[in-house]
């Protein structure tokens, strides 16, 4: 019985956390603090740290790298089932009923015009984004090369992005090892 | 069948998207406008919709694709094949979840990813860009791109930020410019 409480709660929590936070991803990071760490103690702040390097060094969205993380730190394998539904069924039902309501308004000139502008305002978005990874992002040559490979591989000579990903990880890996060899002599 | 075709599309797209967000970016362009499931438009459109509404860019993107596509059961197949890939995978890492840490392959294989997915947002940029910079009313783009980047970088909230360039646009629209 106590156990059903606990996957109730973990349910509940990241429902919360998902319905309340615009924007995703690492939006979230301040809410699961403060709701998984500081409110129900299921992790420690060190563990939030810890978290978000490796929901950035796996794949997938980040939202749902720290639900899973989280919930089974809580209460095992049901624990990171409970709390991955609950951070993904608030987008889920928002988006299925916006998405009858935006099909309806989509011919409306006005919603037009509208989106017309809004895409300025989301290219500026992406940019910014972009930015804010380039900032974190370390710099040195071999960085840079991966930079300028990736985009015009994935720009121009259309290669399949998964090669493109898998290929970069390779480089990385490798270039890791020898400037780790570089840096014992 | 569309449904298992949604499911497999957006596992792959979860399995392949690293950092989240707006990384997964040339990932649905590349799936889902070149199957033909949403036009370049769309996509950007939605990405709007996306950050005006609660809830992971991932999740509302999987959601959205899949109900156009396939219905209540198209989104629910697109958004689980989204969620599988990491559900899985962090699952085996919080068990070994300090050799992880440790990692140097993972150290090595992210120190090439990270500024993977920047130069591919990159080509993101480049084909959005193509579909904001276009003849008529090229120079009304260009300026309320340029204020709203302005505003952007000094931080102003998204919602504000879709909120203002959604009224310029009507603006625009009505005064014909």
């Amino acid at each position: 019985m106590k156990k059903a409480s606990l996957l109730w709660q973990v349910f509940l929590t990241f429902f919360k956390i998902g319905a309340f936070t615009f924007g995703g991803g690492y939006a979230m990071v301040p809410l699961i603090q403060r709701e998984a760490s500081e409110k129900h103690g299921w992790v420690s702040d060190e563990d939030i740290l810890d978290i978000v390097a490796i929901a950035e060094s796996t794949p997938g969205p980040i939202a749902i790298n720290s639900a899973t993380f989280v919930g089974y730190r809580a209460c095992g394998i049901p624990g990171s089932v409970c709390a991955t539904l609950g951070v993904v069924l608030p987008s889920f039902l928002i988006i299925l009923t916006i998405s009858g309501i935006l099909r309806e308004f989509q011919e409306n000139v006005y919603v037009q015009y509208a989106f017309r502008g809004i895409r300025c305002g989301v290219l500026a978005l992406i940019l910014k984004a972009m930015w804010g990874m380039y900032k974190k992002c370390k710099k040195n040559i071999p960085a840079y090369i991966v930079m300028v490979a990736a985009f015009v591989l994935v720009a121009f000579v259309k290669v399949p992005v998964f090669w493109v990903i898998a290929g970069c990880a390779v480089f990385g890996i490798v270039t890791f090892y020898a400037m780790e060899k570089e840096g014992k002599k | 069948m569309i449904y298992l075709e949604l499911f497999w599309t957006f596992f792959t797209i979860g399995a392949f998207t690293f950092g989240g967000g707006y990384a997964m970016l040339p990932l649905i362009q590349i799936e889902v406008v070149n199957k033909g499931w949403l036009a370049n438009e769309a996509v950007v459109n939605f990405i709007a919709v996306s950050e005006s509404t609660p809830g992971p860019f991932a999740i509302n993107m999987a959601t959205y694709v899949g109900s156009e596509m396939g219905g209540v059961l198209g989104a629910a197949c697109a958004t689980l094949g989204v969620v599988m890939p990491s559900f899985i995978i962090i699952l085996i890492v919080a068990k070994c979840y300090d050799r992880f840490k440790k990692s140097k392959l993972v150290k090595g294989a992210m120190s090439g990813l990270k500024p993977a997915v920047i130069g591919m947002i990159g080509t993101a940029v480049l084909s959005i860009g193509k579909t904001v910079f276009v003849q008529p009313g090229l120079l009304f783009s260009a300026v309320l791109f340029g204020v709203m980047a302005v505003l952007a970088f000094r931080k102003v909230h998204p919602i504000i930020i879709i909120c203002i360039s959604a009224a310029a646009g009507i603006l625009a629209g009505i005064l014909g410019i």
